[in-house]
Parts: C-alpha cells; structure tokens; sequence
C-alpha cells in the first residue's frame, strides 16, 4: 500500500490530525517523564539501611522533667545513672533482645553531622559524614554487618554531656568512608580527625553500610556515617530497642509503663515517643512513595484518554468516509485493505506525534533538571515511551478500523 | 434563544452518549487533578501574614565563612554572640530574637504524669509585630526582657486544656519544674506557614502552646528544640561555650517601614558585619542578607518540591484532556454539518450557529464541573499519600474551590470549544443540502 493517498486524505482533516499528534506528543512527554520518576523513587524506597532485620527495631525518645544540668560533674552523673537505669529496664523486659543508647536512627531526619579529616587541625574536612553515638551494643542492636575489626566493648565506652564537644578516642565507621579515606584498604588501626580537631580517634571496625540519618537528597553523605563509644547525657534520652522476633507490638506496649516504674518524671511523647522502625522509614519514604503512586494513575488516566480520544476522532472520520469505503470496496479493495488503510493512518499521525514527543519529553527532563534537581532520563525511557504510544494508537484505531473494514461495497451505490 | 440553546445542547449530549461520557470524563479528571494539587499548592504557598510581609525582615550573617556556608549564602539562623549584638544595637523600631522550646508541664497536679509541650522563647516585640491577637491581658513590655522576668503567654488552646478556657491571667504555671506568672492569653493564631520559625520545622507544625521570654529562657538554659548547627572546630563543653561558639540556632526578625528604613538597616548589617573582620573574629568580608516574609519562605524552600511538581503534572494533564476535548467537540459537532446546512439555509446566521454549539460546549463544561467536583473530594482525601499530615490537613473544598472548579471546568470547555463552533459555523448550507 502507498503513502500518498493516505497523505492526501489527511490534509482534508488538518485539525484532526494535529488533534491527535499534539495529544500523542504531550502524553509521550509526561509518561516517559513520569516513568522515569517513578522508577527512580521506587529504587530510593528500596534501598537497605543497612541494618539487618530492621523491622524488628523500635526508638523511645523521652525527656527528663527536672532532671539536673549535665554540665557540672554531679549532675552528669546523676543523669548518666538515671539513663543507665532506663537501660536495664529495658533489657529486662521479656519481649526485648537488646536495648543501647543512640544519638539517631537512619531515616529518622534528625542528627548530628560532622567533618571527618585525616590531618590534624585540617582547615577544611576531608568529608561530612553522620556520627552515631551508641554504646557497646548499639552495634549489634542496629544489626551492622562488621566487614574488618572488632566491635565495641564496655570498656571503650565514655559517657559525656551531649553538648561535650571533645572527641571520640575510638570510632567504627561504614565501609563507603573506609574506601574514600584509605584507597589501599585496611582502615581498622587508622588515625581520623574530627571537626578539625588536634586529637586523633583511632578506627576499630569497619560496617558495610548504614545509611544517613539526615535528609540528604542523594549526596555522598547518605552513606557516610561513623559510630562512636560514647553514651551521651542531656535532658533528654534516645534508645533503639530490638524487639525478639515476632514479638514487636508487645514489647513496645511494655516499654511505657516499665519506664515510668523506674521514673514517672518524664515526658514519652503519646505519639512520636515509642516508634517502630517501620514507622520512620514510612514516614521518611511517603513523598517517594506517594509521588510514584500519584504518577502510575496519571500516566494510567492519560493513557486512556488518549485511547479514547483516538476511537472518538476515528470514528468520526470512518462515519464521514463511508461512501470512499464503499467505492474502495466496490472497485476491488479486500476488507484488510480497508483495516490497513485506518492502521498505516493513524502510524503516521502517531508517527509525528511520537517525533514531536520525544522534543518534548527531552525538554520537559532537562526543565526539570534546572527547576527541580532532577536527574538526566536514559534514552531508553523514551524509546520504551514511543513503543508504548505507537502501540496504544494502534490498540486504540483498531475498533472504528474493523468498523471500517465492514462497510458493505453497496454503500457505493447508494445516494449519499 | 439562550433556553432554547440550552434544551438542544442538553437534547445533543443524549444523542450521543459514549461520545459524551468520553467528553465529561476528560474534563472531570482534568479539572478535579488539577484543583486537588492547586489546593494543596494554594495552602503551603500562601502569605501567612498579608498585611505586614512586606515590613517584617529576617537578618543574616555570615558567621562561618566561605570555607564553610552553604554555598556563599549565610546560615539560616545567627548566632547567639550576632544575635545579642543585632538587639543592642537596636537599629530598629520593632525587633524580636526567637528559638522553640520544649519544656513539660503535669496538666493534672503534681500527681499526674508531665506532658511535653512546645512554645517559643521571644521578646516582647514578638506580639504586636506579628500582630498577635489576644483574648485575656497581653504581651511583655521591652522592661520584662530586660527584667528577665518569669512570665508567660498561653495559647487559646493550651489555657483551654490547662484552665478550661477561663482567664487565667495573674495566675502561676509550672514549666518543667518552673514557675511563670501568665500574663496574656493568645486568640487561636496559627499562621501558616509558620514563617517566623523555619530553623528546625517545616513550618507546617501544631501551633505553639506559650510564650516566654528570651531573656528568661536563656536563665534557666533551656535548650533550643529546634536546630542547632556548628561548623569548623568545636570546643563546646557546656552552655556558656556553646553561647559563644559559631554554633547558629537564634531567629531574628525586625520590622522595617519604609525603603529607607530597609536601606539603612542593611547599612547596618554591613557595618556590623565589617566590624567583626575589623576585630578579626571573622577572617573574611561582610556577607549578609535582609529579607523579608515572602522572600525567606521562597529561600527556605517552603512550598515543598512534591507540591510543585504534582501542580505541573496535573496541568499537564489537564491540557491533554482539553485536547481530547477539542477533537471529540469537533467529531460531534460536524457529525451534524447536514443539519447545520439546514438550519443555515432557514435564515440562521453563523453567529447564531457559533452561539448554539458554544452553548452545547458549556453544557459539557457544567457536567464535566460536577464530576470534577466530586473527584476533588475524593482527591483531596487522598493527599495524605503523598505530603505530611501537617500538610495534608491544609487542604480543603472550600466554597471558594468549588467555585473555582466549576468556573475552570465551565471557561475551559468554552474555550475548548472556540475551534470546533468556528467549524461548525463554517459549514456551507448549499452543500449539505445538496448531498443530502
């Protein structure tokens, strides 16, 4: 079949066809779009902390009411026993398998952030990284994968103010850091320099992973973090607690009432004070979630549409060519003749929809990039994307196409 | 005629009724995307406090240097040594220092277990700059902040739960362990977003539950519940250090009348800030910033990314569904070219042509409206899915998003349907009369 008569036909309907292309085009540019959104989120919801079997874990954040200032020595002692006491609690508690103070949790949006340097009193630090303050079982209560060097013990652990801004003696830190740092390897037995700092904190171990616990949008500080033996005082107090296996709801409904038994003078928050791990990471994840969900539906929506405003416009062209058909048929045309006919037609019209598209969607992304930080999208996106319309239209030009196919060669005969 | 345009145009939409599902559904999500996210859009990017955003300025300082700001621009927050330094020189007429705290209070006695509750240290200034309304008594005078005195300001909300809503003023409050005199009770006053307090918040949070002085809180050492961040070298070991460290957590506002005012007042944030290099606690030139309301929630990226990019997209949507509109239009309308012959050759002009089928089109529009209404609610349920509860709470059908929706919907078919009429109108009655 030829070209040409196709191309004659369509210029009798310039509107419609720019209709359709124009509708091919915009609907290219937002799904491929679209698309690449989705997967990209997708992929950041699913990336692992870190921490195995995370969702075992929950975080009690209380505050002392009247507790002592922990910047004079009895006060910080007083402090440190009353959070001791919290601990042994905890631990006690039947459904529990480990408890340890922490200063943060991944995900969790809240953190401390500070340098990392190899040199002491270095002007400017090598890299930013998280740093965890835990004590000897924080480690094994998070689930960290140590990859070289040992773990903390109780005789590493200090315990200071949290505004004590004097360095760590010891530190173990994430294996992204450890490459960064020490290209040859072997990072454990290290010297690092915190804050700019003229003190030196030696490496002990190396984890494959744990994630950041401040929004970091992508930076390389997601996955550098650094932990440190120190059990930190204030008037307030946070703890990870790993629940045994199966046994989550339950030991998080324990922990109120077996704190406030060792002291009623404390705030736990109703609602942020006992949070299940699954909790933070949900909350942290919503907007990627909820961006993925929201662009599904409308490349969902915009599909149909689009499908539907193919059948509308081609039947409105089948219903005026009627008699054209009749003739075709009359002089010979086989009814896949006819079929073809509509196919090849809506191809070309989709065809430069698709052409017109692509120039789109590579705007839209690099507009994207510009306003909203946003990756550059692989070609493959829009490639998958012109496959996906060119076989909607397809999909879409069949039904008024067989309609078409079946106007009777009488029809020519017959005064219109 | 307008009637009778109305019965055709009604008469036409049942004629063909895939054709018109099609149509009504195309509008109905386009609208009903497009409002839900505008509604959102609408509440985080609104102007919390319209009739003085133009007066209210937020100093900055660059106390960390380029080596260590954020990107050449000064932190968001001063420290406590500029802060001090900012209200002694007291070059404006109204200026306030603030930072949120969270203390706990036992609202049953002393028998009952403590509660948390969150406010904000602040100067007196703090209340007729932000224009706080008050129920009961008032704010502080300036001699209160420098008096250093225990007194507080309660929410309409916390006086509610703590004295069951009855004036409470003169009476005494126990916070974490110690006492304030209540001197005024705040009018329900949530501004949002918040603008004032940015450092630490998103600014979408529960309003604040009290008040109490800066000067106050700074006694008792009360430590900022919002951020407190530091760079460089830290030998921080208790308060008195951190006060002096570069440690930023301290938000200043001042309220500035006129060009002039803001002129001068910026004069001063330089000559403040060359007097530091001068005295060498800082090794670079003056970087500063005064802006005012709008222009800190534009630079503290308040209207969150998610917001922005899900307007966009549903108007995107909303476009491609007026496309499809306008070929559906076109189809139907001259499916009707031998009636339309017709009634030409009976002595209607194009005019009138035009005006029927752009009356037809706004028939559509209206029912399109009422579907986009409805999806409206439904989409507005939904936003939880994707923003936080502080921000999906914000958005609701309000009487006049509703209006707005059935306007869009009813203006856009009309538009919609400019092409399609002009066709129609086009339509030569010899023609059609003679083929038929």
């Amino acid at each position: 079949m030829t070209v040409h008569p196709i191309i004659a036909a369509l210029r009798k309907h310039k509107a419609g066809v720019v209709l359709i292309a124009l509708q091919i085009a915009l609907t290219l540019a937002i799904i491929c779009n679209a698309i690449f959104i989705i997967g990209q989120r997708i992929e950041r919801v699913n990336q692992p902390t870190g921490m195995h079997e995370e969702n075992d874990l929950f975080l009690i954040t209380q505050h002392w009411v009247g507790a002592p200032s922990a910047d004079d020595p009895a006060g910080l002692e007083k402090l440190d026993s009353m959070q001791q006491a919290d601990l042994a609690a905890l631990r006690n508690l039947p459904d529990v398998a480990s408890a340890a103070p922490i200063r943060s949790l991944p995900l969790l949006h809240s953190g401390s952030v500070g340098g990392i340097g190899l040199k002491p009193l270095q002007q400017k630090s090598t890299i930013d990284s998280n740093f965890y303050y835990g004590d000897e079982q924080a480690l094994s209560t998070l689930g960290l994968q140590l990859i070289a060097g040992r773990a903390f013990t109780a005789a590493d652990v200090q315990h200071k103010p949290m505004r004590d801004e004097s360095e760590p003696v010891l530190a173990i830190i994430t294996k992204p850091i450890a490459d960064k740092l020490f290209p040859q390897g072997n990072a454990v037995g290290k010297v690092i320099y915190l804050d700019s700092s003229s003190t030196p904190t030696t490496i002990v171990g190396v984890v494959a992973r744990l994630q950041s616990a401040v929004d970091t949008e992508g930076s390389s500080l997601t996955w550098y973090s650094a932990l440190f033996p120190v059990r930190q005082d204030a008037n307030f107090s946070r703890t990870v607690v790993r629940a045994k296996p199966g046994r989550l709801d339950a030991a998080m409904r324990a922990v109120g009432p077996a704190l406030y038994a060792v002291n009623p003078m404390r705030v736990i928050d109703e609602e942020h004070g006992v949070r299940s791990f699954t909790d933070i990471r949900a909350d942290a994840y919503r907007a990627d979630l909820g961006m993925a969900i929201l662009m599904s539906v409308v490349c969902l929506i915009l599909l149909s549409i689009t499908a539907a405003g193919i059948v509308g416009l081609t039947s409105f062209w089948v219903g005026q060519r009627q008699r054209q058909i009749g003739v075709r048929r009359a002089l010979g045309a086989r009814k896949i003749d006819i079929l073809h006919y509509f196919q090849l037609e809506n191809l070309l019209i989709a065809g430069i929809g698709a052409v017109v598209g692509i120039l789109l969607a590579v705007g839209l992304n690099l507009w994207l990039i510009t306003r909203f930080e946003m990756d550059r999208m692989p070609v493959i996106y829009v490639l998958v994307g012109v496959l996906a319309v060119l076989a909607l239209g397809q999909a879409a030009v069949y039904v008024p196409a067989r309609r078409a196919s079946n106007v009777p060669p009488v029809t020519a005969t017959r005064a219109a | 005629m307008f009637v009778y345009y109305l019965t055709l145009g009604l008469r036409s939409l049942r004629r063909n009724p895939a054709l018109t599902v099609l149509m009504v559904m195309s509008i109905g999500l386009g609208v009903a995307a497009s409002m839900t996210t505008w509604s959102v859009f609408r509440a985080v990017s609104g102007n919390p406090i319209p009739d003085k955003a133009a007066q209210l300025y937020t100093p900055q300082i660059d106390n960390w240097g380029p080596q260590q700001n954020e990107k050449g621009e000064p932190p968001s927050a001063l420290s406590y040594t500029d802060a001090i330094a900012l209200m002694h020189a007291h070059q404006a007429m109204q200026q306030t220092l603030l930072y949120p705290v969270q203390l706990s209070v036992l609202p049953g006695g002393s028998r009952s277990l403590p509660i948390a509750v969150n406010g904000y240290a602040v100067s007196g200034d703090f209340f007729p700059m932000f224009e706080v309304p008050f129920q009961y008594g008032s704010g502080w005078s300036t001699a209160d902040d420098e008096g250093r005195t225990a007194i507080a300001v309660l929410s309409e909300e916390f006086n509610q739960k703590l004295f069951g809503g009855a004036n409470s003023v003169g009476r005494e409050i126990t916070l974490d362990g110690h006492d304030y005199r209540i001197v005024g009770v705040t009018r329900h006053w949530d501004p949002k977003p918040r603008f004032f307090a940015l450092f630490g918040s998103s600014g979408f949070e529960d309003p604040a539950d009290f008040y109490v002085p800066f000067t106050r809180a700074l006694d008792l050492q009360i430590d900022t519940a919002g951020n407190n961040s530091c760079r460089g070298k830290l030998t921080a070991t208790g308060w008195d250090d951190w006060l002096r460290s570069n440690c930023v957590w301290v938000t200043p506002w001042v309220e500035l009348d006129s060009a002039s005012e803001v002129a001068r007042y910026r004069q001063f944030l330089e000559g403040y800030a060359a007097d530091q290099q001068r005295a060498g606690r800082f090794a670079w030139p003056p970087n500063v910033r005064l802006r005012n309301v709008m222009q800190w929630l534009d630079f503290q990226h308040v209207v969150p990314s998610e917001s922005r990019i899900s307007l966009l997209v549903s108007l995107g949507f909303f476009a491609i569904c007026l496309i499809n509109t306008i070929g559906l239009l076109l189809a139907k309308f001259m499916r009707r070219a031998a009636e339309i012959g017709v009634r030409r050759a009976l002595g209607a002009s194009r005019r009138e042509i035009y005006k029927q089928y752009l009356m037809e089109a706004a028939t559509v529009g209206v029912a399109g409206g009422v579907l986009g209404l409805l999806l409206t609610a439904v989409g507005i349920s939904g936003t939880g899915l994707l923003f936080t509860p502080e921000i999906a709470r914000l958005a609701h059908l309000d009487l006049s998003l509703v209006g707005l929706t059935l306007v869009v919907a009813i203006l856009a078919t009309v538009a919609a349907a400019f092409y399609p009429a002009w066709r129609a109108a086009q339509v030569q009655p010899a023609w059609q009369l003679k083929s038929n």
